[in-house]
């Protein structure tokens, strides 16, 4: 971090708030045990924030304190300590990277303990690695545990027999936990009421993520996208501070766009737009900086990711519903983007390419993530087949630093925005 | 004249290509990397250009009476051997100025007129024995400055030491100290007046030529008096970005690779590229233009880098491990292509009795096995096929790489141009000529 802090960065209002969001939540957490607050853990992917809130219960994220401990390059330890205790080098590194914290007193960014989980909530949506991740935790804090069962779309459709199964078990089972371990009766009103205000967010970041589609991008999708997605995939779906957030950073981008703006980066605003382009797959969180510096310095934007939908996919339409309230949480778990099949992915990925006049596909493969990771060169095959455009396969990891080649990638990066040059010149030409 | 510059900065060998305004290439040099980038292409441009000089001569001298038949390469020939040793005497003498400065080191007080003294010797000694390097028809094992003076100079210095009763260690650390700053020092610009020399040496010297000397002398004085104009300069491969050139001026290697195989082999479709740290599968349109491609990611196994190591194990020189390794009578399986691994695996069929020879097949393999999923992650193999960089020169991967082609893609032609080291400098040269000529 010491060599990015000798650079300004640059911070929008929407910015600070997030950041005071973050930081309130985590003191939230660590003084739980005080307040008396009761925790659930749970990821992001079909987390069922509204209900959990619903409760009065706090959301703890693990793969976001994974993310988190990348970012401010404490992950590396952290890895290595989980190493020691016998989990193998392939393994997910999330998964490690919040192992290590744990022997390292689990501090959360605040400097304080987090408490250890009242219940450990999974809502089982695509990552076969978060089932035995909970596995791991809950021998550690033997804790209340509950899984929802979440089909996975092997067709690329939700059938209604799907959409009853999740309900069912959300009936039967979640909810009987959640109000076993807060000790509060469900309230479907409350739930109601965080759903609407989750429905209000998601329009607005959807407008956020639309505005990509302009040429000259006020947004980058990726490396900015993944703050403007923080709040609705974390713990703030369903608060007015979500809505409040999402207000703010429309009225930014709106401004943005009409000062001919391009996206924002850490150091001021971007140059010339020379490359669109859609991302398949998360970022590097230990390089981060760095890997988006290899973008904007090329004049390369990212126009539209899908990692920006593991957390839920707004723009295909999906709003939470308070009048359908069960049915639409389902619907939502039912709909991640880590539930969808290849050939979702496949079409998705194409109408990106298509609707926000991309240049190309870039596919960022992580190493530790065999989940995902399966079958994306012939996904970034298929879509160079569609569209014609050309595609570009990079790999690096999540939070394990030692997974990150910046010399590598960067020759990749250039060869990849260089081959595209050549593309569009002889496309010129002939 | 306008002349294209391409330089590829290669983790083992930096290459250049010098091309004029209609593409015909016109020079070619390499040296090694060291660990000094800026050195290194000073050095394969310097290269280059004097190559360039050379195909200038052929050109001006075609023709001209008492040249018929052989007669222009021969004189051309003993041109290039006196030249090369007008440079390197000049070379020595600037190791002895320098050897001579540094033994004036804090270290060895008030032993410099003796360590001197003991230079002058040496010296006298290096530069009778070296200049034997460059008779007729003798072979130079290299062009390095550093690999024909060093270990000669081992063995005249103990040899003077023990006669002179200098210390042997002081004069190997001044040695030590100086050979850096040598090797990176360019040559003085008198470029002219060593090819002026050497060609006096020439004609003094062959008798058989029966060319009018004044004749000779005129074309070579007319074809050093051209400028060879630095045109346009594009730097590639992994160094690149220490190049002190302006960005435009930088062109990704598998850009350059892609155009250099199809200026090479204008059929090509699929270019495989080995070199010492990455290996790159690339597919081009018929224009040149990269469509795909792949390369390994941070680890450089199953690169050129894998056969140095294995070298260094088995104690042999990196050139002998084909020659080996095409004396085998089985091929035996070996799995990694880790680099690590493979020295561990290396030693495990050694204690089980494998063959030497059969080994070095199976590490052969092994290496082109890794490529071929490397180019199958970028589409496959399609005719025609080029294949090129460093390990193109190993026989034994060569052949390796003849069978798999076949066993999983039929027949398809491959090429391999016996330059094909300077496949990726070849393509940053066209790059330069088309940044102005068809701008």
């Amino acid at each position: 971090m010491s060599a990015n802090a000798q650079t300004e960065v640059i911070k929008d209002l929407s910015m600070l708030k997030q950041k005071e969001m973050i930081a309130r939540n985590y003191d939230a957490i660590t003084s739980a045990p005080e307040t008396g607050q009761k925790v659930a853990s749970t990821f992001v992917p079909g987390n069922l924030n509204e209900l959990i809130n619903s409760f009065g219960m706090l959301n703890n994220l693990p793969e976001i304190n994974a993310i988190n401990n990348g970012m401010r390059k404490q992950s590396g330890a952290m890895i290595m300590d989980a190493e020691r205790s016998g989990h193998s080098e392939d393994v997910c590194t999330y998964v490690k990277a919040d192992i290590g914290m744990m022997s390292k007193g689990n501090i959360a960014p605040n400097g304080k303990p987090m408490p250890a989980p009242d219940l450990l909530l999974l809502s089982y949506t695509g990552c076969f690695t978060f089932m035995k991740w909970f596995e791991l935790l809950r021998k550690e804090y033997n804790c209340e545990t509950v899984m929802l069962q979440v089909p996975y779309t092997g067709d690329g459709v939700v059938t209604d027999n799907m959409r009853d199964f999740v309900v069912k078990q959300l009936k039967e089972e979640v909810i009987p936990t959640l109000e076993r371990v807060s000790g509060n009766k469900f309230d479907i009103d409350r739930l109601r009421e965080n759903l609407a205000r989750s429905a209000k967010a998601e329009d607005d970041l959807v407008w956020v993520l639309d505005s990509a589609k302009k040429v000259r991008s006020p947004i980058d999708a990726y490396f900015g996208g993944v703050y403007y997605i923080g709040p609705i995939f974390t713990a703030f779906r369903g608060t007015q501070d979500a809505i409040e957030y999402y207000q703010l950073l429309r009225a930014e981008i709106e401004k943005r766009m009409e000062a001919g703006l391009g996206p924002i980066t850490p150091e001021g605003d971007m140059g010339e737009e020379k490359y669109r382009l859609v991302v398949e797959g998360p970022p590097n969180w230990t390089s981060f900086r760095e890997f988006w510096k290899m973008f904007y310095d090329e004049g390369a934007v990212v126009v539209s990711s899908t990692y920006t939908k593991v957390g839920g996919v707004y723009d295909q339409g999906f709003r939470h519903d308070p009048e359908n309230p069960l049915e639409s949480l389902a619907d939502y778990c039912l709909g991640c983007y880590t539930n969808r099949n290849m050939p979702s992915r496949v079409d998705m990925i194409e109408n990106y390419m298509n609707d926000f006049q991309a240049d190309g596909l870039l596919i960022n493969s992580i190493k530790s993530c065999n989940s995902f990771s399966a079958g994306q060169l012939m996904m970034m095959n298929e879509i160079e087949k569609r569209t014609g455009k050309p595609g570009a396969f990079i790999e690096t990891d999540l939070v394990d630093p030692r997974y990150f080649s910046a010399a590598n990638v960067k020759n990749r990066l250039e060869s990849y925005f260089q081959m595209v040059d050549q593309k569009r010149q002889s496309s010129r030409q002939f | 004249m306008k002349c294209y510059i391409g330089i590829d900065l290669g983790s083992t060998t930096t290459k250049a290509v010098v091309m004029d305004e209609k593409g015909e290439v016109l020079g070619r040099g390499i040296t090694n990397s060291r660990s000094n980038y800026d050195t290194a292409s000073r050095v394969a441009k310097l290269e280059a250009m004097i190559s360039t000089r050379f195909t200038l001569f052929h050109r001006s001298l075609e023709g001209l009476a008492g040249l018929e038949g052989e007669g222009i390469d021969r004189l051309l020939d003993n041109l290039e051997r006196h030249f090369r040793l007008e440079l390197f005497l000049e070379q020595l003498n600037d190791l002895h100025q320098t050897c001579a400065a540094n033994s004036d080191d804090l270290r060895y007080p008030g032993q410099k007129e003796k360590i001197c003294a003991s230079l002058d010797v040496v010296f006298n000694r290096l530069g009778q024995t070296l200049q034997k390097l460059f008779g007729p028809g003798v072979k130079r094992k290299s062009d390095f400055f550093r690999d024909l003076a060093g270990t000669e100079y081992m063995n005249i210095a103990e040899e003077t030491a023990k006669e002179l009763g200098t210390s042997f260690d002081t004069l190997i650390n001044v040695y030590d100290k100086s050979i850096i700053e040598v090797e990176n020092r360019p040559p003085n610009d008198d470029m002219e007046g060593k090819f002026l020399r050497a060609l006096e040496q020439v004609l003094k010297e062959d008798a058989g030529l029966s060319v009018d000397a004044d004749e000779v002398m005129k074309v070579i004085r007319d074809v050093l008096a051209i400028d060879l104009e630095e045109t346009f300069v594009v730097g590639t491969g992994y160094g690149r970005v220490r190049l002190p050139f302006p960005k435009e001026h930088i062109r990704s290697e598998i850009l350059c690779h892609g155009l250099g195989a199809h200026l090479m082999y204008p059929k090509t479709r699929t270019v495989l590229d080995i070199g010492g740290q990455d290996t790159k599968g690339i597919q081009v349109d018929d224009k040149g233009i990269v469509v795909n491609f792949q390369m390994n990611d941070r680890c450089a196994a199953g690169c050129g880098r894998y056969l140095g190591y294995i070298a260094d194990e088995m104690n042999l020189g990196l050139h002998e491990l084909g020659p080996m390794a095409m004396q085998a009578t089985k091929t035996t399986r070996i799995n990694s292509t880790c680099t690590v691994f493979a020295g561990a695996e290396l030693r495990d069929r050694l204690a089980m009795g494998e063959k030497r020879e059969n080994i070095m097949a199976g590490l052969h393999r092994a290496i082109i096995l890794r490529a071929m999923s490397i180019i199958s992650r970028s589409g496959g193999i399609t005719d025609e096929f080029t294949f090129t960089g460093g390990v193109a020169k190993n026989e034994a991967a060569v052949k390796q790489l003849h069978e798999l082609v076949k066993e999983n893609y039929g027949d398809v032609k491959i090429n391999i141009d016996p330059d094909s080291i300077y496949t990726g400098a070849l393509g940053g040269a066209e790059f330069a000529r088309r940044a102005v000529e068809e701008a």
